[in-house]
């Protein structure tokens, strides 16, 4: 569903900032793979997906989305294929604009806006009940406006966005790490159904070990812009935080060194 | 009482005009409210459209056209300006302040090539224009513009009612997220700034008409006179309804508003030239006191945050 090929990013080339956020990175995704990324701070998490979103261009290597190679497309044109949820969860939403009018606007992903009405009766109805399945009392709120809920129910609110047109691709930034724990659980676990119920193909980047081992199928986890280690299927369920330590410091031959995964 | 019986005489006396100039105003400030309140891009060409769409208008129909014709071949010149500002920020990554500056000067001189330093219309070309402010005719040119008026928030509401028009509402509100649901924001930014200098340079083709003729300087200043028919308006509608149509209503009110102030200042033999640092003054404090107001709210919740822990 998703191949990565040999990608590179090198940030501020050529001063004394130069940073490789990716170095030669190769992924493949089959259909209907949940895949959770893990990795220090500078590891290339966010940039992987920045990369396969098409917020920046790649310095080489390609993107191939279901057989297409979108490497060369503008990020509005991949979007044609992509969810995506972001960790601030400001970033996802239009504030000032209503919560049904935000989530029309997803519905049109990926179709040419013309001169049809944003917003029919018949979307309305289907907004309030797939809300509704949120369980955050949302359907009485479609006409308030997105900046007046709470980040918790925007994230919940964007990951509908993001799957309403079933993506072929969902990509998933930090998406709860902005949220208090208990929301934080809520929105995975509306994650972990909407990806199940679509039976989509997710990328998610977490700090958070433990729920990296808990969903998904797949996990990697990334170290200094390179894909260290690949962990699939049954090998991936018997995994332990202890262990994925173990490995990380074999991997990269340092110890993990970030306080807010271990303590999370 | 004396004073006050001459003081309304006289206002009464110039309410129609200030109606009416206010109405032309007030259309060329909903074009600046689609740009500053939907896009979030503050538009410098709009004292350069507005000339242009003045120029077009009257070289157009001194050239024989019918007025109609001519106001909407000024609109057209006023979406071309748009599309060159758009296309400065899109398409060559200028920021869209310093495009507007470009375009506006740019205008200066496409304006004194199109209708030189001034035009008049002559007493005879008079009788065929839509707005003017002869005492015999201004009750018919307030008409006219009512209903220009309720034909550009019609259009608009519906507009933006669209899934184009949201795109574009989306766009000035979140450009992250609008590309994230596959907007093309650089499109959106630039058909907003079509219609927004469609509609400036139509109201510059009122102006024209109301002014019985033009003169190459009439848009200095103007970004400052939507903007504060903008903040005012919305300033006055905010407490009742915050409707699509309301706001843009509330624009026209502003722009109305401007006269009224203006004409006060004519009465009390103020120095006219005062209106310019008053407006921009105006500006300032509608722009500066919510802003204050947020900060300081928030600051009051953190110490009750704090007190109650």
């Amino acid at each position: 569903m998703l191949e990565i090929k040999n990608v590179t990013k090198i940030f501020n080339g050529g001063t004394v900032n130069e940073k490789v956020a990716l170095s030669d990175v190769s992924l493949t995704l089959e259909d209907g793979d949940f895949v959770t990324v893990i990795g220090g701070n500078g590891a290339g998490k966010s940039t992987i997906l920045n990369m396969v979103a098409g917020v920046y261009p790649v310095d080489a290597g390609n993107i191939v989305i279901d057989g297409v190679d979108v490497t060369r497309l503008p990020e509005h044109k991949r979007a044609k294929y992509i969810g995506r949820v972001f960790q601030d969860p400001m970033m996802g939403t239009a504030a000032d604009m209503w919560v049904e009018e935000n989530l029309a606007i997803a519905d049109r992903r990926g179709k040419r806006r013309g001169f049809s009405w944003a917003i029919t009766k018949k979307d309305k109805a289907k907004y309030k009940e797939l809300l509704k399945q949120l369980d955050l009392g949302l359907e009485t709120r479609m006409t308030s406006k997105m900046g007046l809920l709470s980040g918790g129910q925007r994230q919940a609110i964007t990951l509908l966005m993001a799957t309403l047109k079933r993506p072929k691709l969902l990509l998933l930034d930090e998406h709860t790490a902005a949220l208090d724990p208990k929301t934080a659980a809520k929105v995975l676990e509306i994650t972990d159904r909407l990806v199940k119920e679509n039976s989509l193909t997710a990328l998610m980047v977490t700090h958070n070990m433990k729920d990296a081992i808990a969903y998904g199928n797949r996990l990697i986890m990334m170290n200094a812009g390179k894909v260290i280690l690949d962990v699939k299927g049954e090998e991936k369920k018997n995994l332990t935080i202890e262990a994925l330590l173990e490995m990380f410091t074999k991997a990269s031959g340092a110890e993990f060194a970030s306080d807010r995964a271990l303590l999370s | 009482m004396e004073f006050f019986s001459e003081f309304f005489s006289y206002l009464g006396g110039t309410a129609p005009s200030i109606a009416a100039q206010g109405m032309i105003w007030g259309i060329m400030a909903i074009g600046v409210f689609i740009t500053f309140r939907i896009l979030d891009i503050a538009d410098l060409t709009v004292d350069g459209s507005i000339v242009t769409g003045a120029a077009v208008c009257i070289v157009a129909f001194q050239s024989g056209m019918n007025i109609w014709v001519a106001i909407l071949l000024a609109t057209l010149a006023g979406m071309l300006c748009g599309l060159v500002t758009g296309l400065l920020h899109t398409a060559l990554g200028i920021p869209p302040i310093l495009a507007g500056i470009l375009t506006q000067q740019s205008l200066w001189t496409v304006n004194l090539m199109l209708a030189g330093s001034s035009l008049s219309f002559t007493f005879f070309e008079q009788d065929q224009l839509l707005v003017v402010p002869l005492e015999e005719r201004i009750g018919n040119t307030d008409l006219v513009l009512v209903g220009l008026v309720a034909v550009v928030i019609a259009v608009l509401y519906w507009f933006f009612g669209t899934e184009l028009g949201a795109s574009l509402r989306a766009t000035g509100n979140n450009p992250n997220m609008s590309r994230a649901q596959g907007i093309n924001t650089s499109f959106a930014k630039v058909l907003g700034l079509v219609i927004s200098n469609g509609i400036v340079a139509l109201s510059g083709a009122l102006l024209v008409q109301y002014s019985n003729g033009y003169n190459i300087n009439m848009g200095r200043g103007a970004i400052v006179i939507g903007l504060a028919a903008v903040v005012v308006g919305e300033a006055i509608v905010s407490k009742i309804s915050s409707g699509f149509i309301p706001r843009l209503i509330g624009v026209i009110l502003g722009g109305i508003i401007y006269f009224l102030v203006y004409q006060l200042v004519l009465f009390f033999d103020i120095e006219a030239n005062l209106l310019k640092m008053l407006s921009a003054a105006i500006i300032a404090v509608f722009l500066g006191v919510p802003y204050l107001k947020k900060r300081y709210g928030k600051k009051k919740a953190k110490k009750e945050v704090k007190t109650n822990a």
